[in-house]
């Protein structure tokens, strides 16, 4: 009920975004961006009531996980707000919180049984700093694909919906790169904390089971991102498409190996 | 005083290029207004000098002879002759002139429309002017309508926010790509009169230096020193561009001066950061395929034009509501100015009586219960009590004496009894 309620708040908060893009006009961005904290808030209350309810952190189930990153994806927005403004970053970023709310509205809100490998206090920290890291990640996605199109309409010398719609490439560079530079150290902590907790609860570090495999593929792939751009510069297009192909490796992750491949983490469903 | 006694002389963008305005520079107003003074016929006065225009704003009885000599003092610095000047400038009068000036005001006029720094340029033009007595009744009340026309215009049109012009729509795309243009460097290839106007405003909007590349280094030398920048010869542009940020290309080069092939191998040690050519050349001077590459962006003049007629069309309507406003309150001071005048202000004073006498009637005849006879006395009483009051003030008035004086008889009984209330 609490979930289905904080769904609504954002789903308002996603549509007054869509409008203030379409209209410009401000006070509907002023009315959306309340609202979003609104939502941020109640989806807070929603997994305080989700951990009562569970008797342990909730973030063992599908439904659980996928709203603990829209959560992760909201509060990183928010919290970036406090630093700098982009133009317009509201509207990418409530859509991509609306799509993960979507995804837990239909996913079984069941509470299984916790196994005994995973009643550990490795739990709370492990998952919560791997999605809180996707909750940064997330946020580049976005900047990478912003910056995608206003670099299209630059070059391209159409300006349509976009280009006076969108910020700068530079300040879309920078939004990613702040981005990564918050996200990929919580991907890293995460994996290890990982790796400290399944030698806790299977005795081994890294057993190579498809989780722990696509993390790694992830986190080589934003590594490599950061080592171009700090080594040799890349910066503008192709970072931005490499943090678009990181995302997609975090869903991926986070998606694909649950429903595609089996392996130790699988009963996180 | 008719409105056909006011007009407007100058000289704009428009109407001359800037080998002749620059002609026409004067480096303060002190000079001008002093010679203005003596012009035969000129009453009333203003001299309005920025680098985009200079006009005298002026009311005369003898039309004729103060414009001839105020046009031959405006060219005497120059070398042309008197056909030339006239080809050169404008003359606006009455209805005509008021409309100019307030579409000056409202920088309508402006090479970029909407530029806000036209209204404070007149403003101290006004206040130089006021300060030594050159304006009269006419000219303070048409300047600060002007003043009022062009604040309705910033508030009630987002013409302030237009841009239409191709340096301005090169500084808007350069804005999208760099956000900030602060500490950026701008090279100039060719040192004509677009790259110059382009550095113009990028130099205005934060970039800090400027580099100048031309055949002949000495045009280079004497434009590197407008902006405080550099000169190079054209042959070190590729070490060059390693370094700045924004290039603008206007050579008279018959052929393509950079290659897709010469700039590729930059982008590695400029750690690709972003390059913005921007060629104003005919022929062309860059090649069109560096647009192809990463980080590079490449506009020609077709495509700056393209923006300019997006910049307008978003505009247009804003425009349009700007004509209105001004179209609106040039009428509001034909209205006053047609008034300023003895005839239509005895007329006006009596009225205005008249009507104060018959509000206040009505008031108390309303409480009262009084016979025909009554009525008519106080009719009577209350008509003689204002024509009495009013003897003095119409004599005053129909006295003759000189033309300034009466101006301003005129003005103070206009605003001593308030008949201008509803403008």
């Amino acid at each position: 009920m609490l979930f289905t309620a904080t769904y609504a708040v954002y789903a308002v908060a996603g549509t007054l975004y869509l409008v203030f893009f379409t209209s410009q006009n401000k006070k509907v961005r002023a009315t959306a961006r309340k609202i979003l904290l609104g939502a941020g808030i109640l989806h807070t209350i929603t997994i305080i009531a989700r951990y009562i309810a569970a008797g342990h952190t909730p973030l063992t189930t599908h439904h659980d996980t996928v709203s603990f990153f829209a959560w992760a994806v909201t509060w990183a927005f928010l919290s970036f707000r406090w630093r700098y403004q982009i133009k317009n970053f509201g509207t990418f970023v409530s859509l991509v919180i609306l799509a993960l709310m979507t995804v837990a509205l239909c996913s079984s809100r069941v509470i299984n049984e916790l196994p005994p490998a995973l009643q550990s206090l490795w739990l709370p920290i492990h998952a919560s700093i791997a999605i809180a890291a996707n909750g940064f990640l997330a946020l580049g996605f976005c900047g990478g694909i912003m910056y995608l199109l206003q670099d299209r309409e630059l070059k391209k010398k159409r300006f349509g919906l976009f280009y006076h719609r969108l910020p700068s490439l530079e300040s879309l560079d920078q939004l990613s790169q702040h981005c990564l530079t918050i996200g990929f150290p919580l991907l890293t902590l995460g994996i290890m904390t990982g790796s400290l907790w399944a030698k806790q609860a299977w005795g081994a570090y890294w057993q190579w089971d498809p989780k722990e495999t696509w993390s790694l593929i992830t986190w080589l792939v934003y590594a490599g991102l950061l080592h171009q751009r700090f080594a040799i510069g890349w910066r503008g297009r192709r970072t931005a498409i490499m943090s678009i192909i990181g995302f997609a490796a975090v869903l991926f992750t986070l998606w694909g190996v649950n429903f595609l491949l089996s392996g130790a983490h699988s009963y996180v469903r | 005083m008719s409105v056909e006694q006011i007009f407007i002389l100058g000289v704009n963008h428009k109407t001359a290029p800037v080998a002749v305005r620059e002609k026409l520079a004067f480096p303060d107003v002190e000079v001008p207004l002093a010679m203005l003074g003596e012009v035969p016929g000129c009453d009333e006065f203003c001299f309005l000098s920025t680098c985009n225009r200079v006009e005298v704003i002026f009311t005369s009885s003898s039309p004729e002879k103060s414009v001839r000599h105020i046009r031959s003092f405006l060219f005497a610095a120059s070398d042309l002759s008197e056909e030339q000047a006239i080809e050169y400038t404008y003359l606006h009068q009455g209805t005509e002139a008021i409309n100019h000036l307030f579409r000056v005001a409202a920088s309508l006029d402006s090479m970029v429309v909407g530029e806000p720094q036209i209204l404070g340029q007149l403003k101290n033009a006004y206040r130089e002017a006021a300060e030594r007595n050159c304006t009269g009744v006419i000219l303070n009340r048409l300047i600060h309508k002007a003043f009022s026309a062009a604040k309705r215009v910033r508030s009630e049109t987002n013409i302030g926010s237009s841009a239409v012009s191709i340096s301005y729509a090169a500084v808007q795309l350069a804005k999208k790509i760099f956000g900030d243009l602060k500490n950026k460097k701008v090279l100039l290839a060719g040192a004509g009169e677009m790259a110059e106007l382009a550095a113009e405003h990028l130099v205005a909007q934060g970039c800090t230096e400027v580099i100048v590349a031309n055949r002949t280094l000495e045009n280079a030398v004497k434009l590197a020193k407008r902006f405080k920048g550099k000169a190079v010869s054209l042959a070190e542009l590729h070490d060059q561009l390693e370094l700045v940020d924004i290039m603008v290309s206007s050579t008279g080069a018959p052929d393509l001066i950079l290659r897709k092939g010469d700039v590729q191998p930059l982008m590695r040690p400029r750690r690709n950061r972003p390059l913005f050519f921007i060629d104003i050349a005919v022929p062309r001077d860059l090649d069109p395929q560096l647009n192809d590459i990463d980080n590079v962006y490449l506009y020609d003049v077709d495509d700056l034009s393209q923006v300019v007629e997006m910049n307008k069309s978003g505009r247009a309507n804003e425009a349009t509501k700007a004509e209105r406003i001004i179209l609106d309150e040039a009428l509001k001071f034909l209205g006053w100015i047609g008034n300023m005048a003895l005839a239509p202000t005895i007329t006006d004073l009596r009225q205005k009586a008249d009507e104060i006498r018959r509000t206040e009637m009505a008031k108390t005849l309303a409480n009262l219960d009084l016979s025909a006879k009554e009525i008519k006395a106080i009719d009577k009483l209350t008509s003689s009590i204002i024509n009495k009051m009013l003897h003095n003030p119409i004599l005053h008035l129909k006295e003759d004496c000189h033309q300034d004086s009466k101006q301003l008889k005129l003005d103070m009984v206009r605003r001593f009894f308030a008949l201008d209330a509803q403008n």
